[in-house]
């Protein structure tokens, strides 16, 4: 995108009444002054940047170093610190960690709220309607229709993100994996397996 | 009744779309614009929320995600005296009109 | 209200509807839970999305509540299944224990 004035972003051919209202506001904060269009290109390329690779590598420490473990669940923001990535100030984070007793899922009823820090912007699924009605009232049968079945034996936790803390789940190790660097097990962690709806993968 | 966007546990049959989008231009846009306006301390996240959910039912229910944060940036920036409508609306005319 | 409480205490949510924005979703309102954690305090958010300060910052709380407790018989899954959410203190009352 370029960061001059004269060249708006480019719309979308179904482009929508909001969409135009929101690059005229765009328009409007420049030429007043309010904002420079580099800091808004900034965030957008900032944004553009972050993907779930980040909260994967947390993960993969986690994994193999049981003392970080261990403060990522009791302060998930000063353990991710030791890893130098810088927390938005506007939310806490806080990590959940999956055993062979209790799966978690993370899911925001009121809007969308997701650790975006570590995990890049939410897919479009996370703040559907669909999900966002049904997971606390089904979550069997939602995690059934991303394809994990839980045993039986298995309690569920599913974690409304309801305020300013934002949940990063811990999925639990696969087997086979003994002896793996932490850059081969971060490669293990998806995206999905951090919000709850799948396990990590297997080797 | 629940308020608009308080959704947990409403029913229904609709099964999780799992397609992904690739954000258009102007989504970023209003992403980034809220990330900026709060580094100014001109909106806060909780105003950003109760603007959405201050939108027509209707409407919310029909808007896409940042449609909607596209709608709250609005009233909140009116609200505030920041832009007016109508220099919003000569401005979005003015673009239509370019890009037809 | 809200002082007293700690990690381990049984709540109960105010059943209040309010037309201020606030983050207690409806199906916690009136139900009861354990608080597992308190998460530290927070700028008031029913205060700062109306152009208050957010002050005095307010506790926010982790709460388990038992998934069959919120749904009743709608929910199938174990009875031991939980849901976890984060509620500000000024909606939380203490359960006097009987």
């Amino acid at each position: 995108m370029s960061g001059d004035d004269h060249h708006p972003p480019l719309l979308h051919a179904d482009r929508s009444v909001r969409a135009t209202r929101v690059l005229a506001i765009r328009q409007l904060l420049i030429d007043k002054g309010v904002v420079t269009a580099a800091e808004v290109d900034d965030v957008v390329a900032r944004s553009r940047a972050r993907t779930p690779a980040d909260g994967a590598k947390v993960v993969a420490r986690a994994w193999t170093d049981d003392a970080f473990r261990g403060r990522l669940l009791s302060d998930a923001r000063a353990a991710v610190g030791e890893l130098d990535y810088r927390l938005s100030h506007d939310a806490e984070l806080a990590v959940v960690e999956n055993t062979a007793e209790v799966h978690h899922l993370v899911v925001c009823t009121l809007c969308s709220c997701y650790p975006t820090s570590l995990l890049g912007p939410p897919p479009d699924w996370y703040k559907s309607f669909a999900y966002r009605q049904r997971a606390v009232i089904e979550p069997r049968a939602v995690l059934r229709e991303f394809g994990l079945e839980l045993p039986a034996a298995m309690g569920l936790s599913v974690v409304d993100s309801t305020a300013d803390v934002r949940y990063l789940v811990l999925p639990r190790r696969p087997s086979g994996t003994e002896g793996m660097s932490q850059d081969d097990l971060a490669g293990l962690v998806t995206r999905d397996s951090m919000i709850g709806v799948a396990e990590a993968a297997s080797p | 009744m629940p308020a608009v966007h308080d959704r947990g546990g409403l029913p229904t049959d609709q099964p999780i779309d799992r397609a992904e989008h690739e954000w258009a231009d102007w989504e970023h846009v209003a992403n980034a614009l809220v990330g900026v306006l709060r580094r100014h301390k001109i909106i806060n996240v909780d105003e950003l929320r109760r603007g959405i959910e201050a939108m027509v039912p209707a409407e919310y229910e029909s808007s896409s995600y940042y449609e909607r944060w596209s709608a709250s940036i609005e009233t909140l920036l009116v609200e505030k005296g920041v832009l007016t409508t109508a220099e919003i609306d000569a401005v979005a005319a003015e673009l239509d009109g370019r890009w037809g | 209200m809200g002082l007293g409480i700690a990690e381990g205490d049984r709540v109960t949510v105010r059943a209040d509807e309010v037309a201020h924005h606030h983050r207690t979703p409806w199906f916690v309102k009136g139900k009861s839970g354990i608080v597992r954690r308190v998460h530290g305090a927070f700028p008031n958010p029913e205060s700062r999305a109306h152009g208050g300060t957010g002050m005095p910052e307010r506790r926010l709380c982790q709460v388990e509540f038992r998934q069959s407790d919120l749904w009743g018989r709608e929910y199938c899954g174990r009875p031991d299944d939980v849901l976890l959410a984060d509620i500000f203190e000024q909606w939380l009352e203490p359960v006097r224990r009987g």
